[in-house]
């Protein structure tokens, strides 16, 4: 932790232009999306905002590189990239827990009262009163037709432990940077970010065996929380993929020393988040 | 040890002034021009919001259809409290905390500056989003502010830019939130340790928290509206084994934390400025404390009383009911804290104080209302007439509000070196106050006369009420005008302020000078 002697100065950046233009790119981008929404053209606006997004995001993230490289933080300052990762982390259990908590109430309450459960819920008396409650259902309007599950124990069991995997190695490359041992980390990381690509092809191949059995994103409450819930995931394994794979190039170019590697740890904690949220999903969306 | 802060001195961008020309406020990673940006922005945003409300009050002024479409009159509604409650109130405050929390605990800026930067600028583009809705085909969402489907998934064209507005705001909040939080945590000066700091950091502190818990279960939300109109997602909808109430329970896990998150900062300026003007220590420090976490922890369970007559199983009434009624008593240690601040203080009476002392008496007038709604059987009476309304903008106006012109008034002179003009400070004050109980107060009476909110149109017995509520909402409006015009001439010139400005305050923030230096504290004080 921070001594009172490195609590000498705390570097505040000159004056920058990367926030303003990360709100240029990504209003762009979200206006596209709402012209296609609506029905309009939208495409290349929404490209045009992905350009400037990325384009901002590596010069701004280039500069903070350049900036921890150039050892202008002391521990004062990696203490709040710290508290900051840390925070976000915590905001994004939060997102998960909106989906988490919709595919709970939908089992535990709202799909047994509609099913006549507890006590004799209007909707259930007046419009639907010859449907059964059961998991999955696609609702008493046989929204989107038949459809397969999933089982538990093929694919996303292969996904649980290739996951699983991913965290052990990514740890042991964490004990070889700790250590100042180059090779294994660099081989470590190369490993988890080997192990987040085929996790990705792994999902993509359920999805498409999902499809094929009917199970789309239209079949009722049981697609639409099956598919939100494993695709935000996959977004987000998506993400900590490529934050990986940049601390890789990183590691592979020199950077970070067995004390100074924030960026390494900030990877492996969003890594290990999204690990942990395929837990709850292979518990609460597979299995049970 | 100095000179070793000179050498750094010499070498770092850090001790350079401003930018020049407008590029500076573009670009600017101090947490005192971010916080100005913020403050000017949400005062315009006030007027923007305040104009749809007259527009409400000018159609409700008479019973019948006179000035606008009852489809505009909804849309009015609609973008009234969007725009108040995410353009103009959270944006004051955390302009507010961008200005006062380094200052406070005597740090050199914010912890995160660039991304506090960001926090700033994603909200005009969010805002022109939200706002451009009004032109857009089919015009702006018309079905409430709380977005409840089904009704919310027949806006026309102006859908997904509210859906991504929404989504960029909440961005917006959620980092700024983190930005205070770090700030909190890391940048205290050696010394200031946690019941040391001044207690407007300490309610921000857990509003940022709570900020960042509930922001993104906001995001979720409205991710599912949008997934349920355009990608046949079935979250809201009975057909499919959804059900429409699901979303008023995630909205309103996310919209109660965001009630508090409105009024906590509110509590803190409250508790910065009585003891000024008492000139007595705060009465309870560590109660204040406790009582802000604690109105935070049951912030988060007590939710569905937003929802009593949906016909939610009586157990979980109850359990709202009673939860909700526990908010009392931490609400009722501080507003007593607040007047044993002031028994046998040496009053005086400045406008911050005016703002101050109306806002403990007002926001105590909606407390109470409030816990006439937390009662499940009372509520099924009062559930969706004026008496709601008037409840929340008892603490909203009166309250949040008074809260931010109070605190506008306080530091103003430490902001800007220049004092403000007291005659004209007190005279804003006593026109809000008068004019905004001749504005709320009669709603009330025609609330618990059954007249139903969000209606443009209504039944003659409540003409009289609505008639003097209207006269009071121009009075209030206008007298804002002058609230512009004290804070625009202040900013200017005025009357040289001194460092310490008040007599009776205690604070890092006035032993700079006014105005301060760029950087607040490049050398952290040594709190004893």
């Amino acid at each position: 932790m921070a001594t009172s002697t490195d609590k000498q100065h705390y570097f505040v950046p000159d004056t920058t232009i990367w926030p303003f233009l990360a709100s240029v790119g990504l209003t762009t981008l979200l206006m596209g999306f709402i012209n296609i929404l609506n029905d309009g053209g939208g495409k290349f606006l929404m490209l045009a905002g992905a350009v400037v997004l990325f384009f901002t995001f590596w010069r701004w993230f280039g500069e903070v590189i350049h900036e921890s490289e150039g050892r202008i933080y002391s521990s004062w300052e990696d203490k709040s990239f710290r508290l900051g990762m840390s925070w976000f982390i915590f905001s994004e259990v939060m997102f998960f827990a909106a989906f988490f908590g919709a595919l709970w109430y939908a089992r535990v309450l709202s799909v047994p009262w509609l099913g006549g459960a507890g006590e004799e819920f209007e909707t259930h008396k007046w419009l639907w009163n010859s449907y059964q409650a059961v998991w999955p259902t696609n609702g008493p309007a046989n929204v989107g037709g038949e459809f397969n599950v999933i089982g538990a124990w093929g694919l996303p069991l292969v996904n649980t432990l290739l996951l699983l995997a991913s965290g052990v190695t990514v740890t042991w490359a964490h004990h070889a940077l700790k250590h100042n041992n180059r090779k294994h980390l660099i081989w470590g990381l190369a490993a988890t970010v080997a192990l987040g690509f085929i996790f990705l092809f792994c999902q993509a191949l359920e999805y498409s065996h999902a499809y094929h059995g009917n199970l789309t994103l239209g079949s009722g409450i049981y697609g639409s929380t099956f598919f939100m819930l494993t695709g935000f995931h996959g977004m987000h394994v998506t993400l900590g993929a490529i934050i990986l794979l940049i601390v890789l190039i990183r590691s592979i170019r020199g950077h970070f020393t067995p004390k100074n590697h924030f960026a390494f740890e900030a990877a492996a904690w969003y890594w290990h988040f999204v690990d942990v949220v395929w837990l709850g999903l292979f518990i609460f969306v597979y299995i049970l | 040890m100095n000179a070793q802060a000179v050498d750094h001195a010499d070498h770092d961008d850090h001790h350079h002034g401003p930018a020049k020309g407008w590029m500076r406020w573009l670009t600017t990673t101090n947490h005192k021009d971010i916080g100005t940006l913020y403050l000017w922005f949400s005062l315009a945003m006030f007027f923007v919001g305040g104009a749809m409300a007259l527009v409400i009050r000018a159609e409700l002024f008479q019973p019948g259809l006179q000035l606008v479409a009852p489809g505009f009159f909804n849309q009015m509604t609609t973008m009234h409290a969007l725009v108040m409650i995410f353009l103009a109130l959270m944006p004051a405050f955390v302009g507010l905390a961008n200005w006062l929390l380094p200052m406070m605990i005597g740090a050199p800026d914010m912890a995160l500056p660039r991304m506090n930067n960001w926090s700033f600028w994603i909200l005009p583009f969010a805002s022109a989003m939200l706002l451009a809705t009004l032109f857009v085909d089919g015009g702006a969402p018309a079905g409430g502010w709380t977005m409840y489907p089904p009704l919310v998934l027949q806006t026309g064209a102006a859908f997904p830019m509210l859906i991504f507005a929404v989504h960029l705001l909440g961005i917006s909040s959620i980092m700024g939130s983190i930005n205070i939080i770090a700030t909190i945590m890391n940048m205290r000066a050696p010394g200031m340790t946690y019941m040391k700091m001044p207690l407007f950091v300490w309610t921000w502190f857990i509003t940022a928290y709570l900020l960042i818990a509930t922001m993104p279960v906001l995001a979720g939300a409205v991710t599912m509206l949008l997934t349920d109109k355009y990608f046949a997602t079935s979250f809201f909808s009975a057909a499919g084994g959804g059900d429409p109430v699901m979303f008023q329970h995630i909205f309103w896990f996310f919209g109660h934390p965001e009630v508090y998150i409105l009024i906590l900062p509110a509590f803190g300026i409250v508790s910065q400025i009585i003891p000024t003007f008492a000139r007595k220590p705060l009465f309870g420090y560590s109660s204040m404390v406790y009582a802000t976490a604690s109105i935070a922890f049951l912030s988060f369970i007590v939710w569905a009383h937003h929802m009593f007559t949906v016909g939610l199983p009586v157990e979980a009434e109850l359990f709202f009911m009673f939860a909700t009624m526990l908010i009392a008593v931490p609400t009722g240690v501080k507003v007593f804290n607040w007047v044993s601040t002031m028994w046998q203080g040496a009053m005086t009476f400045e406008t911050p104080m005016l703002f101050a002392i109306g806002f403990v008496i007002m926001f105590t007038i909606g407390g109470f209302s409030g816990l006439m709604l937390a009662l499940t059987p009372v509520d099924f009476q009062y559930h969706d007439t004026y008496f709601v309304v008037a409840h929340f903008h008892y603490v909203l106006v009166p309250g949040a509000i008074f809260s931010v012109m109070a605190a506008a008034y306080y530091w103003i002179p430490k902001w800007t070196g220049n004092m403000y003009d007291e005659k004209l400070g007190r005279f804003h004050f006593w026109m809000s106050t008068i004019f905004v109980n001749i504005l709320f107060f009669p709603q009330h009476f025609v609330g618990l006369a059954g007249m139903p909110r969000r209606i443009p149109d209504y039944a003659v017995q409540f003409a009289d009420f609505n008639a003097i509520s209207t006269i009071g909402a121009f009075g209030f409006g206008l007298s804002q005008l002058l609230f512009a015009y004290i804070m625009i001439k202040t900013a200017i010139g005025g009357k040289k302020a001194t460092s310490e400005v008040w007599e009776g305050a205690e604070g890092l923030e006035w032993t700079l000078s006014s105005p301060p230096p760029y950087h607040s504290f490049s050398t952290q004080p040594i709190i004893k």
